[in-house]
């Protein structure tokens, strides 16, 4: 070895990093290569009115593909920033939380095609005579899909950090921005990267909806897998639709493999739990960039610079200087703030009342609150229905060490799947047998979420301590009273959160499969997602808020009443 | 006298209870950390030991009175003040190495500087080979070293210990104990002083210059006692022995048993001891056995019984509080009573165990009067809670009352439902004719 190396010059071999760098090398170029194409795609002059080409020609697909992926990374690193500021306000500052986490709490529950219509015309006129304005009105539809609850999940976690560890914190002086590096971020690191991959799955499910978008009587239609669908749909090619779906397994797979795979196997040393099974995530690519020696100086340079950055804040002033004196608490202050809050509150229900009252009538919210019911009564039996189904299936297959963890992956990558790119043939199927829309489009509401119903049952299921299983075996229990007694309540805390992770997808689900197209054919459910699909399809902006507005109600209710409670049931009895 | 570091002066601090009424945790509590000195605090849980340390390390504003270090007055956490804590507080994805030098990184310490301080305080508790480990890998003594090593990297001028060992099992406690006792006596660590909040006596005794006794409700300096044995201290020695027996007798006299005939009322919210039954007759029965036929030594039988001090502290208090064993002088005695509950039958004692809890405990009596006023023979839990904390914290009053359940369901005094929260009479054994 010794001997090799003497041949060449010291820096010759420093700058050739090891074979991992050089295996590596063709990746990170073709990753940059196309962030730069599809970066300048997007800033190209237009004008509104011009068409975009857009072909149904399958070879068109990767274009697409790169498109639309290329606009859920930047919503996907906006939310992020988003959710930093949203939370970190929140967290710190009385105040703030009392408006902010409320008003996440409704804009959460507010379909995201709300957002679209509303906010387009504005981003266009921020870039007159470019791509881009319409290109971020896309990426801030996606956004609003994304967002909301990774922002929770990042506030939830900044308020349960550890109370010892925050002590530690404060004892050691450390600095706001540190403290958050070193101490809140981290901590809230898992949960985090889960909601941005649910997010993700999020984003796929209103692809079309962010791409094909209606303004001024003009439909833009954006090169995207979403467009590509919306054009497949208009010239009836299921074919295209085929083709489209394929394009994003694809896509779902590279990013998955490429980015969120290497994120979860190194976010695995922020568990905070210390015990736990040690089966942590694995992905060959991070493995591979942690035997590199020049990508991994890359990294350490980041780390540094981040370490660096700590000592550019000034700490806070020391315990026994007069500026760590704390401030009483000022109460007329923060009593002023209630009243204002309140006085707030009261104007805008003043404004909603006028509002119902001159423009949309009382009898309509009448009407939208049965349309409502009907979408309520939909997704309570399909969540039972799904949990009939899936339930028993999950159990079983959590009990099967073999064959669950690879199932528990299936489910996760089937909950990413848009279910939405199934509906034409669901249409077809419809019309072709002459079914009652009402019945049978319903299913399609809870298509794409009831998976998240049967992963967290066999998460659930394979998380039964082994003593209990065998202490079960040891009674002889069977049948019924094994079910009653032993399976269910050993599930039932997963198959909440399942639940309420399926519910909050359904309702959102309901805009786009109550009332689905297919080509000139229109098919319509009674609801209150077909309700707000139809209304944006006519474009009457008061309906529209007041669909939303009753569906906001109806979310929340529905969590407050029966989700929050059951959850708490769960938590407190439920658990081992 | 050497120069005081620390000086608490007539310090008080209340919480707001949930009903917006101020609770004092601590009233009126005079206290000086000395240069050259290690003083313990004991006492009872909710005695406000652990809010005192709080204060001094600026995590807890005091309410009234005058906190200051080295004259200073104390706004906040101080550069010279450093803290070990009880389950460790290590960032779980930070190695050995970055959780030491957090502190550094915090007063913008350079690089160099820092690895080179970490390593030698590394170095120094004995973690040395551990340095790029993270903390999940290492068993509790050594993540505890790590926390100690973190908090020494410092400098500090006062070293707070929040019953530091109290996670660890005793051997691994008591050799971390005399290293950093070792360490301390070679004046090998810059720290002037040391402040160790425990529940363990017989720690306290070993490390201590001065022992400090908290009572509860207000929290309130009780007893003092300066020892001056030199270190290292043998834990066997009678010496040592006599201190520890003193202190015994000196947290059990509080309990409101002094007269044995004439036991004063105790108020509804008196503090029931966190005592499990099946503890609490093992020790009976361990009391009546040879060695020690009905009287035994505090000390001796915690060291019988395996019991830490903060098992068997509430065990015999709560023996005392039924009358089935008295407290006297540090020692524990089998009353009349108590033996003739040891010689009975199972249903038996929880007759008897239900007669005294009646006669005793003004809550299981209120609540048992209560529920006989139901025709529906059940109430809510919650007016007895909110009855509670008027007088107690909310966690705290939440825990009187479970024990106040867990002793009445086992004297049959009346049963408690967990799904529905409800408190109620037992069904009659047998249906009355």
């Amino acid at each position: 070895m010794k001997k090799n190396t003497a041949f060449f010059p010291r820096q010759v071999i420093e700058a050739g990093g090891n074979r991992w760098d050089w295996a590596l090398l063709p990746l990170v170029l073709a990753v940059l290569v196309l962030l730069a194409y599809g970066a300048e795609q997007m800033t190209r002059p237009y004008q509104v009115g011009s068409a975009l080409p857009l072909s149904l020609d399958p070879l068109s697909l990767p274009y697409d593909l790169l498109r639309t992926t290329l606009r859920m990374f930047l919503a996907l690193g906006a939310s992020l920033v988003f959710s930093c500021v949203f939370a970190v306000l929140a967290a710190k500052y009385r105040a703030a939380e009392r408006v902010l986490v409320p008003l996440l709490d409704i804009l959460q529950s507010i379909p995201i095609l709300g957002f679209l219509s509303i906010t387009v015309t504005g981003f266009i006129a921020l870039f007159p005579g470019n791509l881009l304005g319409v290109e971020c009105a896309a990426v801030f539809a996606v956004f609003t899909s994304q967002a909301w609850n990774m922002a929770f999940s990042l506030y939830q976690s900044l308020k349960t950090v550890p109370a010892e560890l925050q002590e530690a914190a404060r004892v050691f002086q450390l600095s706001g921005w540190q403290r958050f590096w070193r101490l809140e971020l981290p901590f809230a690191m898992p949960s985090l990267l889960w909601n941005m991959m649910m997010s993700m799955s999020g984003g796929w499910f209103f692809v079309v909806a962010s791409e094909a978008i209606a303004v001024s009587n003009q439909s833009i239609k954006l090169p995207g897998i979403g467009s590509y669908i919306a054009l497949a749909i208009e010239a009836r090619d299921l074919g295209a639709i085929g083709w489209a779906i394929g394009a994003m397994l694809v896509g779902v797979l590279l990013y998955d493999q490429l980015f969120f795979r290497p994120l979860l196997a190194w976010a695995d040393k922020f568990r905070f739990e210390e015990t736990g099974d040690g089966e942590g995530q694995r992905s060959w690519l991070l493995t591979w960039l942690r035997r590199t020696h020049r990508l991994r100086a890359i990294g350490r340079a980041a780390a540094g610079l981040l370490e660096r950055s700590f000592t550019w804040v000034a700490p806070p002033p020391d315990g026994t200087s007069i500026r760590a004196r704390r401030a009483a608490a000022p109460s007329r202050w923060s009593r002023a703030s209630d009243a204002a809050l309140a006085a707030l509150v009261m104007l805008a229900l003043w404004r909603l009342a006028r509002f119902i009252h001159t423009e949309v009538g009382w009898r309509e919210v009448g009407h939208v609150f049965v349309l409502g019911g009907y979408t309520l009564v939909r997704v309570v039996v399909l969540i039972a229905l799904a949990a009939l189904v899936w339930v028993p299936i999950g159990v079983w297959v959590g009990m099967n060490p073999r064959i669950s963890s690879r199932m528990q992956a299936l489910a996760q990558f089937l909950a990413a799947f848009p279910a939405n790119l199934m509906f034409p043939v669901a249409v077809l199927g419809i019309v072709h047998f002459k079914l009652d829309p009402d019945i049978w489009l319903s299913p399609l509401m809870i298509f794409g979420t009831q998976w998240y119903l049967l992963f967290n049952v066999i998460a659930g299921a394979a998380g039964v301590p082994a003593e209990l299983r065998h202490a079960a075996e040891n009674l002889g229990l069977a049948g019924a009273l094994k079910w009653r007694r032993y399976l269910l309540p050993a599930v039932f805390p997963s198959f909440v959160t399942g639940a309420i992770t399926a519910s909050g997808g359904s309702w959102n689900a309901a805009i786009v499969s109550e009332y689905v197209t297919w080509g000139d054919t229109t098919l319509q459910a009674h609801g209150i997602g077909s309700y707000i699909a139809h209304m944006t399809a006519v474009g009457d902006f008061p309906r529209i808020a007041l669909g939303i507005g009753v569906m906001c109600v109806f979310v929340m209710g529905l969590n407050h009443f029966v989700w929050r409670r059951l959850y708490r049931m769960a938590e407190d009895r439920m658990h081992f | 006298m050497a120069q005081a570091i620390v000086e608490l002066k007539s310090v008080g601090k209340s919480f707001r209870a949930a009903d917006g009424a101020p609770r004092a945790v601590l009233e009126d509590v005079d206290f000086h950390l000395r240069e050259r000195e290690i003083v313990a605090l004991l006492g009872q849980s909710g005695s406000g030991k652990s809010t005192l340390l709080r204060i001094i390390a600026g995590l807890v504003g005091a309410d009234r009175g005058d906190v200051r270090y080295r004259g200073q007055p104390l706004h906040g956490p101080a550069r010279g003040i450093s803290m070990v804590f009880q389950s460790f507080a290590l960032f779980p994805w930070l190695t050995v190495q970055q959780n030491v030098e957090l502190g550094l990184e915090a007063r913008g310490v350079g690089k160099q500087e820092r690895a080179q301080r970490a390593a030698q305080a590394i170095e120094l508790i004995g973690l040395s080979g551990f340095e790029g480990a993270l903390p999940r890998e290492l068993s509790g003594g050594m993540r505890q070293r790590v926390g100690i090593a973190r908090a020494l990297v410092v400098d500090p001028d006062v070293l707070l210990m929040d019953e530091a060992f109290s996670a660890l099992d005793v051997l691994t406690g008591e050799r971390l104990r005399d290293d950093i006792l070792a360490l301390w006596e070679k004046k090998q660590i810059p720290t002037k002083a040391i402040l160790v909040v425990s529940h363990n006596i017989e720690e306290a005794v070993m490390m201590a210059d001065r022992v400090l006794i908290f009572a509860s409700d207000p929290g309130r300096v009780r007893f003092q006692m300066n020892i001056g044995l030199p270190r290292p201290r043998n834990a066997d020695s009678p010496e040592v022995r006599a201190l520890i027996d003193e202190i015994y007798a000196v947290m059990t006299a509080g309990r409101p048993r002094r007269a044995a005939e004439e036991p004063e009322r105790l108020p509804l919210h008196e503090r029931l001891p966190d005592a499990d039954i099946g503890r609490m007759e093992g020790l009976l029965e361990r009391l009546l056995e040879a060695p020690f036929g009905g009287r035994a030594d505090l000390p001796q039988l915690a060291a019988e019984t395996g019991l830490t001090d903060d098992e068997l502290l509430p065990v015999t208090a709560a023996l005392a509080l039924l009358d089935l064993a008295r407290l006297e002088h540090g020692d524990l005695c089998v009353t009349p009573l108590g033996q003739r509950y040891i010689a009975s039958e199972h249903s038996e004692r929880q007759a008897l165990f239900g007669q005294q809890l009646l006669a005793r405990v003004p809550l299981a009596a209120h609540i048992r009067h209560s529920l006989e006023q139901e025709a529906a023979r059940e109430l809510p839990e919650e007016p007895f809670l909110h009855l509670l904390r008027e007088s107690l914290d909310s966690a705290e009053a939440e825990r009187v009352l479970r024990v106040a359940i867990e002793w009445g369901r086992y004297g049959e005094v009346y049963d408690y439902n967990y799904n529905t929260g409800q408190i109620q009479l037992p069904e009659p054994a047998t249906p009355a004719p």
